[in-house]
């Protein structure tokens, strides 16, 4: 049984490999900074990584619970060249969001829409970029930027192969961004292979928001592969809140992650609402003492959606803190993955680590698999972790029931509230208000609850 | 107003009550008292619609409905409230969204608008002081880290809000302490009119010291074996359950 079971995987692999069929050599000619000839040698050389690769398969522990194989069937990873021009809906959409008090930049199928976006004067020692412009414009992009550093999957080289845009904000030591930048991902049209590419160096003291959100408009068999990599210098503070809107067919692969120097604060958050596939890697290490990390999640999901959460805190250094707080609902035939690893190295004494993951099955065949994972190679620390998945509790419906709440909303309520604890752990007002209501419009009845908060 | 004849209810194939007949009018202030086990919270969870709570036989007439026929949140809707003797913790949802929601849906049963944002929280802080409630339970999650004496005073301020015909409070005098307890009773006496009935299921008559029913029961092993005015509660207070007991076997022989 196990035997034929492999050699069907064995099959699949060699349908894989029609994404080796793009010519690399032609790729550096058309996408953002192909005139530079380290960038063109650091996209063949990240290619070639992932050549060797090749997606993962199940058989690799981080992949256990999470097939990718549907990705390796696409008849092009390579991504469009030229961006379509944007549905009427997302002009709407995008519209709307220029209305709030924040700084928009709108990409579409990943590449930096200037019509879209809006953008509010800076501050002084801020600097924001689309990477495509940083590119093109000039040489001044560290090198550094392609390291293989961040190529924690093997779908971080295929976005260092492949990357078209994304959003590089510096923030010059001591400078505070007071409005959000929002991040708007529109995938629009279908099939599309989509790389943005995100990078923040936030200088020592600075403060910032950072909102990313990837939303879908058609029902497409879109494919996303997204990079955010961060890095805190002393005592900076950045609020990162990442919202997954895709297309039901969406194929959605991203990596988060983060270096933090000493008394720097990072919060992230994951709002999982729209995709098919989904799989989020989220890392930081502490690189300093007394570093704050702290990672929030929030998966929703119906139908036959899957969602990975993969998420790393590596402590290397003492007296830093880190939380982590991850919550699923799950309906239908949905499957959520959550694996929290925190590494606790051994010059990372006086570490305060918790983490914890709880999830809430609302039918027979929806399924989690969650893995807290605490490796601890230091003395003196405290670190506490807890997994649960249950049903709703039949004593809190009867107890609302009681007071002549139907059923059906009694039943939302308790959702919601088990959601809620999540959502308001969201420190960007902007964000938990949005979060709460595209929750409670999930929910039967939710418009009402709505109208009530 | 309420009718109960021969009602037979168990859990899980136990069977808990064997036969209880009780008769509630309007205006009418009911104890049921007894000892543990005698079965006085489950009649209480059968009246309200409780899952789990098996009735074998017998009928329930509530203002000439079969009350057995109606889910538990039609019951509240038809003025039927049980305040809880464990009331439940609800995370994530604010005291104030939870009355809200069932307020609003009781009076949209009785035809009446939704109570504005404003209109509402006057409603509340009125009650609330008259409790000695702190007006920051509102914000906080249902029960949520409440005291065992916050969590019965919100009991009895659901009830003042949603103002039921048919109120059944069970057990909520354990674990008041004395301040607290004059607190509730004073709530609870409020609540007494022409046109409601309130059921009180305690098992010590410290409460119907401050309440004073018109009728005291007395329910052991699933049935009420005695019944009488208020001094009934009093000499139970002297005498304990055990004379009932023994005088309700005998008669039983006989």
């Amino acid at each position: 049984m196990l035997h034929s079971r492999q050699l069907s995987e064995d099959a699949m692999n060699v349908q894989q490999e029609s994404w080796q069929d793009i010519a690399l050599e032609r790729m550096p000619r058309y996408l953002a900074g192909h005139g530079l000839p380290w960038l063109a040698a650091a996209r063949e050389s990240a290619f070639e990584r992932f050549s060797v690769h090749g997606f993962p398969t199940r058989r690799e522990e981080e992949w256990k619970y999470t097939d990718v194989s549907m990705i390796g069937k696409r008849a092009s990873l390579a991504p469009d060249n030229i961006p379509p021009d944007p549905s009427s809906e997302a002009r709407l959409f995008a519209w709307a969001l220029a209305q709030e008090d924040m700084h928009l930049m709108v990409f579409v199928n990943g590449h930096f829409s200037g019509e879209l976006s809006a953008l509010h004067e800076l501050p002084a020692g801020v600097r924001l970029d689309s990477l495509a412009d940083l590119l093109e414009g000039s040489a001044d992009v560290p090198g550094m930027l392609f390291d293989e550093q961040h190529e924690h999957t093997v779908f971080a080289a295929l976005n260092n192969a492949l990357a078209t845009d994304g959003v590089v904000l510096q923030l010059a030591p001591g400078t505070v961004l007071e409005k959000p930048l929002y991040l708007l991902f529109i995938a629009s049209g279908h099939g599309t292979a989509i790389y943005p590419r995100n990078i923040v160096l936030a200088g020592e003291g600075t403060r910032a928001a950072l909102i990313e959100h990837y939303f879908g408009m058609l029902d497409g068999h879109n494919f996303t592969n997204a990079v955010s990599q961060i890095s805190l210098a002393a005592q900076a503070e950045l609020q990162h809140c990442k919202l997954l809107q895709e297309g039901k067919d969406a194929f959605h692969i991203a990596g988060i992650h983060a270096e933090q120097a000493a008394g720097s604060r990072f919060v992230s958050h994951s709002i999982a609402l729209g995709g098919r596939l989904v799989r989020n890697d989220i890392t930081s290490r502490l690189d300093g003492a007394g570093c704050q990390c702290t990672f929030n999640g929030l998966y929703l999901l119906e139908g036959k959606q899957h969602v990975d959460h993969h998420t790393r805190i590596d402590h290397f250094a003492s007296s830093c803190t880190s939380r982590e707080f991850y919550r699923g609902i799950l309906e239908g035939e949905a499957h959520g993955v959550f694996n929290g690893k925190v590494i606790v190295h051994p010059d990372a004494v006086k570490t305060d680590a918790h983490q914890s993951n709880h999830n809430l099955l609302l039918s027979r065949q929806a399924e989690v698999d969650t893995k807290p994972q605490l490796e601890i190679f230091a003395d003196d620390v405290k670190c506490t972790h807890g997994a649960t998945v249950g049903q709703l509790d039949d004593d809190s419906l009867f107890y609302l029931r009681s007071r002549g709440i139907d059923a059906v909303s009694a039943r939302s309520l308790l959702i919601y509230g088990f959601a809620n604890d999540i959502i308001t752990r969201i420190e960007l007002p902007l964000m938990r208000e949005r979060i709460e209501h595209l929750v409670l419009e999930r929910l039967p009845q939710g418009e009402q609850i709505k109208e009530l908060l | 107003m309420l009718s109960v004849k021969n009602l037979q209810a168990g859990i899980n194939d136990k069977a808990i009550l064997r036969g209880i007949d009780l008769e509630v009018r309007a205006g009418e202030v009911h104890a049921i008292m007894g000892p543990n086990g005698s079965g006085k919270s489950t009649l209480a969870n059968v009246l309200a619609g409780r899952d789990g709570c098996q009735v074998t036989a017998g009928t329930v007439s509530y203002l000439e409905r079969d009350l057995l026929a109606m889910p538990a949140e039609e019951r509240a809707r038809a003025g039927v409230f049980l305040a809880f003797q464990y009331p439940v913790e609800i995370p994530g949802v604010s005291n104030a969204l939870f009355l809200k929601t069932a307020l609003n849906s009781l009076r949209k049963q009785r035809g009446l608008p939704e109570l504005d944002a404003m209109d509402f929280l006057q409603l509340l802080r009125d009650k609330m002081k008259q409790l000695g409630m702190d007006e920051a339970l509102l914000q906080r999650a249902v029960n949520e880290g409440f005291s065992g004496g916050e969590k019965k005073r919100n009991e009895v301020l659901q009830m003042a809000v949603l103002e039921p015909k048919l109120a059944i409070l069970d057990e909520t005098d354990s674990g008041l302490d004395i301040d607290a307890l004059r607190l509730v009773a004073d709530g609870v006496n409020g609540m007494r009119a022409p046109d409601r009935a309130i059921v009180l299921v305690t098992h010590y008559q410290r409460l119907l010291n401050y309440i004073v029913p018109d009728v005291v029961h007395v329910l052991s092993q699933g049935r009420i074996v005695k019944s009488g005015g208020a001094e009934l509660a009093r000499e139970l207070e002297q005498r304990g359950y055990g004379w009932l007991e023994a005088e309700h076997a005998a008669l039983k022989a006989a």
